[in-house]
């Protein structure tokens, strides 16, 4: 066995990480392909807001954090569908806010230390078993629900008039998607950390889009890469020492990097495009 | 899909119909029917509020002042939204890097007749091939729908409408930016619509000169309704009506 199985804080970093890589990419693909790449940014520094507050009440604040994202996505979708205010200033307004909210709330309770920088950039040395069961509890919930909503999710994105037209209640499934963000971004924190969360919303499917396939294909693509990347990344940090959540992100962005230059060549439009 | 429409059966009836945006008035009272088989064309230069009048009658904006009513219901409270297709002017300018084949595109026409939690059935892929034999793309079935020319795309898009099982479709600008012999297998695909599958068209354009020689009625608008009649009476009275690119 390997050496690295022994340790049972790298079996729960791996498991929470299999989780969040897998639900990552479902939720970043409609995210992407709306432009709507800035939501996943914008939400998860409001959930660092949520995690000062769990500091300063004392709570766990993996739950502090989903409530506070929760609350505040539906805020952005209110005032992005309000027509007051351009949909980035929104976006803008709340990324602000929330890290202006997050630097008063640790300055009250002293929580500039170590733990803090965990939760920045993530530490799954420090994933409980605990933990693992609220993240793979509230991966399901975003799981089943994007299954649920699949077919309309991809009308929507692809032309929301239409899909409009056709009877689809559109407003309330952007409402549910954007609560689905912020529950996802909530549940990566451990893994990747706060500032690179949107990273593993994002690279993945940005990289499957290269290869200019069909929409399910393409998400097939954005799970390998995903998956692919935290577990190669966990080893890779774990060996040699590094930090894991920047070695996954490093490792997609390394991946997109290939995918993009070499799908000049005719050889991978050929194969993936029939 | 009917084959033999009663013409007298008005699907769509629009009374007394205003709206506004702000101060703005773009429409005023216009009463318009239409009857089940029409082709009709709603001409209209810019800003003449053609744009506003298909978005109220497809229920993309609220009702102001007047009334729509789709099938003999209120658009307020009607729900048989799948009955209604739209060919958007988006037909031919969307997201070419959208990750999709034309067959998963054509599809999505039948989402809205599914219904929300419901799996696709063999039934849904049934009528995605029959609309696609329809308008002749079936062999680019599992192409990107970005990698197409833009003709193409347009009939896939006509195809998503189709494949709904629509009695009445509206096409907001089709032929705008279509070459002219691709414009020309268009008009003759909108006919066939019409005459062979008894489908009610509705097609909303400035361009009077080429949809006069397709359509059996037109109407045209310049924030109301002024003319509407058979198209052969608009040719013999074009001397007394205002043109509406002017």
């Amino acid at each position: 066995m390997l050496e690295i199985f022994q340790y049972g804080f790298v079996v729960r970093g791996i498991e929470a990480g299999l989780i969040v890589g897998f639900v990552a990419p479902l939720i970043g693909i409609f995210l992407v392909l709306r432009r709507y790449s800035l939501i996943a940014d914008t939400l998860s520094h409001i959930s660092l807001a949520g995690v000062a507050l769990g500091f300063l009440l004392g709570i766990n604040p993996m739950w502090t954090a989903v409530g506070v994202s929760v609350a505040s996505s539906l805020g952005i979708e209110r005032l992005r569908t309000s027509n007051r205010i351009y949909g980035e200033s929104a976006l803008a307004l709340f990324l602000s806010g929330a890290l202006a909210l997050a630097t008063i709330l640790l300055s009250l309770g002293k929580g500039f230390n170590s733990n803090l920088f965990n939760y920045l950039f993530g530490s799954i040395v420090t994933v409980t078993q605990g933990d693992v069961y609220v993240i793979a509890g509230l991966a399901l919930m975003v799981v089943v629900s994007i299954f649920a909503l699949y077919k309309e999710l991809i009308y929507i994105s692809f032309d929301e008039e239409s899909a409009r037209v056709s009877g689809i209640p559109v407003d309330r499934i952007n409402k549910i998607l954007i609560v689905l963000s912020a529950l996802t971004i909530a549940l990566s924190i451990p893994v990747v950390g706060v500032l690179l969360i949107a990273a593993l919303i994002v690279i993945p499917v940005v990289a499957a889009l290269q290869l200019r396939t069909s929409f399910s294909r393409t998400i097939l693509f954005a799970e390998v890469i995903s998956l692919f990347s935290v577990i190669s990344g966990i080893f890779v940090s774990f060996y040699l020492n590094l930090s894991t959540g920047g070695t996954i992100v490093l490792i997609m962005l390394a991946l997109f990097a290939i995918i993009f230059s070499f799908r000049k060549f005719s050889w991978i439009n050929s194969r993936f495009t029939v | 899909m009917m084959t033999n429409p009663d013409h007298s059966e008005n699907i769509i009836e629009i009374r007394d119909l205003s709206y506004s945006y702000g101060e703005t008035r773009v429409l005023r009272d216009i009463q318009l029917s239409i009857h089940r088989g029409d082709y009709l064309a709603i001409v209209g230069g810019n800003g003449a509020g053609k744009s506003t009048l298909l978005k109220i009658i497809l229920g993309l904006l609220p009702i102001q002042d007047g009334s729509v009513r789709l099938f003999g219901q209120d658009i307020r409270s009607f729900r048989d939204w799948p009955k209604i297709a739209y060919v958007p002017q988006k037909a031919t300018n969307f997201d070419t890097n959208f990750p999709a084949t034309v067959r998963e595109v054509v599809l999505m026409g039948r989402f809205g007749r599914r219904g929300i939690l419901r799996r696709v059935i063999q039934e849904d892929h049934d009528a995605v091939q029959e609309s696609l034999e329809q308008v002749g793309m079936w062999e680019y079935r599992d192409r990107q729908i970005g990698d197409l020319s833009g003709g193409q795309q347009q009939r896939i898009f006509i195809a998503r409408a189709l494949a709904g099982k629509p009695e009445i479709v509206f096409l907001d600008e089709p032929t705008v930016g279509v070459e002219t012999h691709v414009r020309d297998e268009f008009y003759a695909l909108l006919r066939k619509m019409n005459e062979r599958m008894g489908l009610t068209v509705v097609l909303i354009t400035h361009d009077i000169e080429k949809v006069g020689h397709e359509a059996m009625h037109v109407a045209c608008i310049d924030r109301t309704l002024f003319y509407h009649a058979s198209v052969d009476d608009y040719f013999k009275h074009t001397h007394i009506i205002p043109h509406p690119h002017t």
